[in-house]
């Protein structure tokens, strides 16, 4: 079986082509109708931000298993110029009244399991976990 | 529990697609505050809906369906932003909680003692316009004198309020024997301008009456006048001394002047929250506040102060747009 699958994201369209992976997998893992909405808005969020401030990336999407726990993990890893002040970044308050949608607090809301790395110049990957409840 | 929810959901809605009726509208009202109390996002509320319908007429057509879905990704961002104002809110609760721990402290570190010498009447009151107070007044006691300050940081609010530690610490270092006006402003200013930002101000006005000779001298660091109330003649006039703002220049030398008090005479000293007072026809002029004084000239001086502050505050419907402060120093004869 096909554990991992991966989008790359270059132009906007691709956003499209990670949203669609990404409920299609959130679909066939059991998710419901909302969850999948909430997993595929996350995946939304994070190939826009690799979009409009990297450039280009890549979402990768698995399934993933924890103590007979079952869920879907998507990373989000680009080579961008990386996040100097993660802090504010994960603010509420920070990115939405910059117009930058949901933004990662919104993303971490979305999901159960959130963790940024990130080095400035070097850039950023964001792993993101959400279980079957 | 969910599926408690949904259940009562189904039910209100079906009697409500059986018959439609304000009553029905009404309880499925009441019940959507259950929705808010238990946190549930608005899209779990259209997943809810989908769910009840679906068991009530599946007959519908898969655009109804497809239509539901279509608004369950619409409201997502909604349930985020909603969210995320709740955890604002639960934020600045937090934040409120500190300024009132933060106010506590303020009034412990800033606690000044009433002067008590012969023949003088002491009476204050200083108001925040918002939770924090950038006025401040403080008493230097002295068996035959009183001094007293009162200081004004431009700006108010927390960033006014803290600047206000250091006046206090500076007034209590103060070296005995050398509490004129004149050396208080003298040494407040270098304090000052050592230790504070380039854009904070701080004006002062500093009195003392001596009650040996009556007379009450003063100086000032760019404050606004204080007022004389001669009850000889019954006029007022400004007391007005030379000097610049605390914290502009190191070097700066403040001129002192004196009066002597007569029984019945008074000082009022005042911070700009007291003059600049806005009302809707625009700000009160010096001679308001005279007249206000010449009403209560024979109360005692805390009746004065409280005078003045419930009449000028009652203009602003007790909306204070500035720090209020005013100080009544009133010469009495003194008891045998």
């Amino acid at each position: 079986m096909d554990l991992r699958s991966s989008v790359e994201i270059i132009t906007e369209w691709d956003i499209v082509a990670a949203r669609q992976l990404g409920r299609n997998e959130a679909k066939k893992a059991g998710f419901g109708t909302v969850d999948q909405a909430r997993i595929t808005t996350a995946i939304s969020e994070l190939a826009r931000n690799i979009y409009l401030y990297a450039g280009k990336g890549k979402i990768e999407i698995e399934r993933v298993t924890d103590n007979g726990k079952f869920g879907i993990k998507i990373i989000a890893s680009d080579e961008g110029p990386g996040i100097p002040d993660l802090r504010k970044v994960m603010e509420d308050g920070f990115s939405t009244s910059g117009g930058l949608g949901a933004g990662m607090p919104g993303v971490k809301r979305l999901m159960d399991e959130f963790k940024v790395v990130s080095e400035t110049g070097a850039g950023t990957t964001i792993t993101t976990t959400k279980w079957l409840h | 529990m969910p599926q408690e929810v949904g259940r009562q959901y189904k039910e209100i809605m079906g009697k409500y697609l059986e018959r439609p009726s304000e009553e029905d509208l009404y309880v499925g009202q009441q019940f959507s505050r259950r929705f808010i109390e238990k946190e549930i996002a608005p899209e779990d509320v259209i997943s809810i809906h989908k769910t009840a319908l679906i068991e009530l007429h599946p007959e519908l057509q898969d655009e109804v369906w497809n239509s539901l879905d279509f608004l369950i990704e619409m409201m997502i961002h909604y349930g985020l932003t909603l969210r995320e104002h709740q955890s604002l809110i639960r934020k600045q609760e937090a934040i409120q909680m500190e300024m009132n721990v933060a106010t506590k402290v303020q009034d412990t570190l800033l606690k000044t003692k009433m002067p008590c010498v012969g023949g003088l009447d002491v009476g204050y009151i200083s108001q925040p316009a918002t939770q924090m107070n950038g006025d401040y007044v403080y008493f230097l006691n002295k068996k035959h004198e009183s001094g007293v300050a009162v200081a004004d940081v431009i700006g108010k609010g927390i960033p006014a309020a803290l600047c206000m530690s250091m006046i206090k610490f500076g007034m209590d270092g103060l070296p005995d024997g050398n509490t004129s006006p004149q050396n208080v402003l003298g040494i407040i200013n270098r304090i000052v301008e050592k230790s504070v930002d380039d854009s904070m101000f701080i004006s002062m006005f500093y009195g003392k009456y001596n009650a040996e000779d009556t007379t009450f001298s003063y100086a000032s660091a760019g404050h606004e006048p204080a007022l004389h109330f001669n009850s000889r003649t019954g006029e007022f006039s400004e007391l007005d001394a030379k000097g610049l703002l605390l914290g502009v220049k190191p070097d700066t030398e403040y001129e002192e002047r004196s009066v002597v008090l007569n029984d019945g005479d008074f000082i009022a000293m005042m911070t700009d929250g007291v003059t600049e007072t806005r009302t809707e026809e625009g700000f009160i002029d010096m001679n308001a506040i005279q007249n206000l004084l010449h009403d209560v000239k024979d109360k005692s001086a805390q009746q004065i102060a409280e005078h003045v502050y419930h009449h000028l505050a009652g203009l602003q419907n007790y909306r204070l747009s500035d720090d209020f402060t005013i100080v009544i120093f009133k010469k009495q004869p003194e008891q045998v």
